[in-house]
């Protein structure tokens, strides 16, 4: 038992400065969210379209504005269903009704993308080098670019407070949930600059989504979680600590991105939705649209966060596969078999079997988009309860929180 | 690029005709997984190809149909991917209640303990096996029916995987340059030449590649000049194997479970056990299982038990040194087994699964000779190791009482304290788990122990029912119904005034340890199971299929085709230039990382476009953005 006390301080201060850091940092993104709103003033109006999401702020003449825009964008994305309708060929009636219902969609799909492209037209039209650059001013992208720094910076903090803690104690830092809460927070954010770093900045709108949960987490993790720097008890002491638990949390960081992500894509389609509705003219813009209209118009279309969770769960999977069946070989060699229903391999199982649900349901006509993210979400519930209802509630095998 | 001609039946409306053919039959196009599955192969990504056709060979009604189209049905029910999705969530929701109430194969103390807590509920939730989820009939129904729904689907799938790698990729479409990223551009090669420049490029990209034959035929009648790529087959292999892996190793658990034993026994420093039957204090085994032949022959002694501790209490580490020996009469080996470090001994490991303490009882009767000695292992029943003993002594030497000769049988329970504190509130404790002073409250009883009367008895519980609690002398004093003894300390270790003026003395103590014995043969072939899983969903995950298309038709052709379409420009070539020859087109589609591929289509086309181009068009209206 040999614990280097200064330098467990020095890891207990260093998570307090990265949770300082954290939080001004989504200040930063969620100013610069705030101040980036339409109606207000925008550095380059002229790069709107004529007719411009501006526009929204009049109740009265967004379905117009959107239902012209619908009608234009009908012409490319129905003309490709239309023609089937009136293929003579199909002269089963089945095909006719079944094809009439895939006009139906394909008109759906059309309108929707109409809206949202009335919507987005403005902003692609300002940042066609940009790639989806909303139209804010350039001191409002300073927030942005501040807080990016400061993530960074929290980053460097919370990789040197793991590893003092880990030298602290001479093992790796990954021995109870308050370590592990602390991991599972640095993969979220590492797995956040990385989409940074490889869109360049991109997706810098996910900032104040990703470091509202860490932040929270961490403390949490801080508080409730907390145990001082000491030695592994006896069943961890394995060279599959290293291996088993590293994957499953690089697996919980980045699901718990996509937790993120599916959250956003669920707003924005409701958003859409209800554009859509709009515009056809069945329903009246209302002000809570109008207000929050801000936010959504910063966040990629639905499509795109359904693309973006789509990778990153798909990147979080076989992971978690991973490292549920590395667990395995280490119960074997701990416990004597390699699967035994322990309340931890069981929410481990059923976190896996919800999100191969959401792989399948993603292909599967009926469950795309948002009965997919609503599984998505599911899966992460379960990882939770996995990660901390287990771990606090329910004993089992893995009870090694050293948490009273 | 309304409606039209010839041209339209080839693109779009074939499509839309599988798809409806597909639905009539009750055949869903199912993807394993991983929204792509024959990626490109689905309704909306079947551009008229002869390859990967998901639902006309099925389910074909004949005229035998009537008998075996109910079952038809059902079977395609049973093997769509809603049903699979609906059989994940309900095997995902059954489990749930195993992590949430005990589990007789993981704890049956604690179902007992529930049976006592809900004495109405619990025998209602037994009935529904809710104390044994994973051995329930209901809950191997659900995994049952989805893995012969992902069998019923792995068969059609791996028939149309293996097609599809023997075949040659789908047909170019009419006007690849419609699909989205599509160009097309004007060449002064012949249609022949230019689809064959086409063909080296994506060939150089290691695509599979198909020239459509010389002299082929548009439906149209006019010549057909297209090449058809594809590649990202591995994505489908991936996804097969990894699917196929799964049932591999649902098959694997299950051999493993006929064909394993398992056997738990307790050790006390100095004892050891043979991998028999009967030297197990419990033992279960496979159906398929013979007592007799498949157990492994070893025999092991435990030689040292020794166990450290943090100075909290904490488990630091513990090993047990063993000498074993393979065979009867052979040559005896050591090992040390530790927690995470089994011993493998034949096809058997042998695990250190628990230890606690065993104190040494010596009875001894008036004129000082033993009566009855020998250790008596102790329950642990908290993190410091307090545990708890029970001692019965069937044969006492004291002559049966009473008029219906009642036999005069001794029994000792008590705590043992490892390290003995005197807690005001809570009274002797434990407060370190090491044997640092040894202590042993004792209370005593004497009567009919019914333990000869040929029913088995726990021997870690004591049924006092015909029994008288004593009063004896000891450390604390006379006549006292508990006495606390201190095992290091021989003055007051003794308790005497028992009946026949015997004395009871605890002089000892020994560590035993709990090692499990398990065997599962097919522990190997699930092993491979799983890491053929992971290698398949790594593959499917990583891998893109994707199709791309090029075709080049003369553009004298072009007035007189078909393609005098509303947005066509070919037909308004106002370039009259001598050089122009064909008109080349090209397109792909890829269902899923459609980002990636939009940027391989783009640089393709520039490669392909290098190739043939002559005097370069303006991109097609139909390019899109994405």
């Amino acid at each position: 038992m040999s614990v280097n006390s200064g330098l467990a301080a020095l890891s207990d201060h260093l998570l307090g400065v990265t949770m300082a850091v954290y939080a001004l940092a989504m200040l930063g993104y969620a100013a610069e969210f705030a101040f980036s709103r339409f109606g207000g003033t925008i550095a380059a109006p002229a790069a709107m379209s004529s007719v411009g999401a501006a526009q929204l702020t009049a109740p009265g003449r967004v379905p117009a504005m959107a239902g012209a825009v619908t009608a234009g964008g009908a012409v490319t994305a129905g003309g490709a269903v239309h023609p089937a309708v009136a293929d003579p060929a199909a002269t089963d009636p089945a095909a006719e009704a079944l094809a009439a219902a895939a006009a139906r969609d394909a008109d759906r799909v059309a309108e929707r993308t109409a809206a949202a492209a009335a919507m987005a037209g403005g902003r692609d039209g300002a940042g066609a080098g940009a790639g989806g650059e909303p139209p804010v001013t350039a001191r409002v992208r300073w927030l942005g670019r501040i807080a990016v720094a400061l993530t960074l910076l929290g980053w460097l903090a919370h990789v040197g407070s793991v590893t003092a803690r880990g030298l602290a104690a001479d093992r790796v830092p990954w021995g109870n949930m308050y370590e592990f809460s602390s991991m599972i927070t640095l993969v979220a954010v590492s797995t956040y600059l990385a989409m940074l770093a490889r869109t360049r900045a991109r997706v810098r709108w996910l900032g104040v989504f990703v470091m509202f949960p860490v932040v929270l987490y961490l403390g949490f993790a801080g508080t409730v979680l907390y145990v001082a720097v000491g030695p592994l008890v006896p069943a961890l002491n394995s060279y599959w600590l290293k291996i088993h638990v590293v994957a499953a949390i690089v697996a919980s960081g980045v699901f718990m991105v996509s937790a993120v992500t599916t959250v956003l894509y669920l707003l924005k389609d409701r958003w859409e939705n209800k554009l859509a509705a709009v515009a056809a003219g069945r329903a009246d813009a209302f002000a809570a649209m109008r207000k929050r209209g801000g936010i959504m118009l910063r966040l990629p279309s639905a499509a795109v966060l359904d693309r973006i969770t789509y990778r990153v769960i798909g990147l979080a999977f076989p992971i978690w596969t991973f490292a549920v069946i590395a667990g395995a070989i280490w119960a074997e060699a701990a416990w004597g078999r390699y699967w035994g229903w322990d309340p931890k391999e069981t929410w481990s199982f059923i976190t896996w079997v919800i999100y191969a649900a959401y792989l399948h349901a993603r292909a599967t006509a009926g469950w795309k988009g948002s009965r997919a993210a609503s599984i998505s979400l599911l899966g992460f519930s379960a990882l939770f309860i996995d990660y901390y209802l287990v771990n606090l509630v329910i004993s089992g095998l893995h009870s090694y929180a050293g948490v009273e | 690029m309304t409606t039209s001609g010839a041209a339209a039946p080839t693109t779009v409306p074939d499509e839309v005709r599988d798809e409806a053919r597909a639905r009539a039959d009750g055949v869903r196009e199912r993807a394993l997984a991983t929204g792509s599955g024959s990626s490109a192969g689905s309704p909306s990504g079947q551009p008229g190809g002869p390859g990967g056709n998901a639902g006309g060979d099925i389910g074909r009604s004949g005229p035998a149909g009537r008998v075996t189209a109910p079952i038809r049905r059902v079977w395609h029910q049973l093997t769509s991917m809603r049903t699979a999705l609906l059989l994940l969530f309900l095997l995902a929701l059954a489990a749930v209640p195993g992590s949430l109430l005990p589990q007789r194969s993981l704890n049956p103390l604690k179902v007992e303990q529930y049976f006592r807590d809900h004495p109405s509920l619990a025998p209602a939730l037994d009935r529904l096996s809710a104390f044994n989820v994973f051995g329930a009939s209901w809950f191997a129904a659900i995994y049952l029916l989805l893995f012969i729904s992902l069998i019923g689907c792995l068969s059609a799938r791996v028939r149309w995987h293996a097609r599809a790698l023997v075949g040659r990729p789908p047909r170019a479409p009419a006007r690849p340059s419609r699909l989205t990223g599509g160009q097309s551009w004007d060449s002064a090669l012949t249609p022949p030449e230019a689809v064959d420049a086409a063909r080296v490029i994506l060939r150089r990209r290691r695509f599979r590649v198909a020239l459509a034959a010389d002299g082929a035929t548009r439906p149209d009648g006019s010549p057909d000049f297209s090449v058809a790529a594809e590649k990202g087959y591995l994505r489908e292999t991936g996804n097969l194997i990894f699917h196929i892996a799964l049932v591999f190793m649902l098959v694997g658990v299950g051999l493993g479970s006929w064909f394993g034993y398992q056997g738990t026994v307790l050790v006390i420093t100095g004892d050891g056990f043979a991998n028999t039957l009967v030297s197990y204090d419990q033992f279960s085994r496979g159906r398929l299982v013979d007592p007799v032949g498949d157990l492994a022959p070893f025999s092991l002694t435990m030689e040292e038990f020794t166990a450290s501790y943090q100075p909290t209490g904490q488990p630091a580490d513990f090993r047990a040194k063993v000498a074993y020996a393979t065979e009867f009469d052979g040559p005896t080996r050591t090992a040390e087994i530790r927690v995470n470090h089994p011993l493998a001994v034949g096809s058997a490991k042998v695990y250190l699964i628990g230890h606690g303490y065993a104190p040494h009882f010596v009875l001894r009767n008036s004129a000082g000779g033993v009566v009855w000695e020998g250790y008596q292992p102790c329950t642990p029943r908290d993190a410091m190791f307090a545990s708890t003993c029970t001692l019965k002594i069937g044969d006492t030497g004291l002559a049966p009482t009473g008029p219906t000769r009642e036999p005069q049988q001794l029994a000792f329970s008590g705590v043992f304290t490892p390290t003995t504190e005197l807690d005001r509130a809570r009274g002797y404790v434990s407060t370190y788990p090491a044997a640092n002073a040894p202590g042993l409250t004792l209370t005593g009883y004497v009567g009919n122990l019914h333990i000869n009367e040929g029913i088995p008895q726990n021997v870690y519980s004591l049924d006092t029912r015909d029994m008288r609690q004593l009063r004896v002398n000891g450390p604390l004093g006379d006549d006292r119904a508990a006495q606390v003894l201190a095992l290091n300390n021989p003055n007051q270790r003794t308790v005497t005034g028992l009946p026949g003026g015997m004395s009871l003395e605890v002089d000892g103590l020994r560590e035993f340890a709990t090692f499990q014995t398990k065997s599962d043969p097919f522990k190997g072939w699930v092993l491979v199971a799983a890491i053929a899983i992971i290698c398949g969903l790594l593959v499917s995950m990583r891998v893109r299929r994707r199709r791309i298309w090029v075709r080049a038709r003369p553009v004298a052709d072009a007035d007189t085709d078909a393609d005098t379409d509303t947005d066509t420009d070919a037909g308004a070539t106002a370039d009259t230039d001598a050089v122009t020859v064909s008109m080349v087109e090209i397109g792909g589609l890829s269902r899923s990382d459609i980002d990636g591929f939009a940027a391989e289509l783009r640089a393709i086309a520039m490669d392909v476009r290098a190739a043939t181009a002559s005097a370069p068009r303006p991109l097609d209206s139909t390019e899109q953005e994405l």
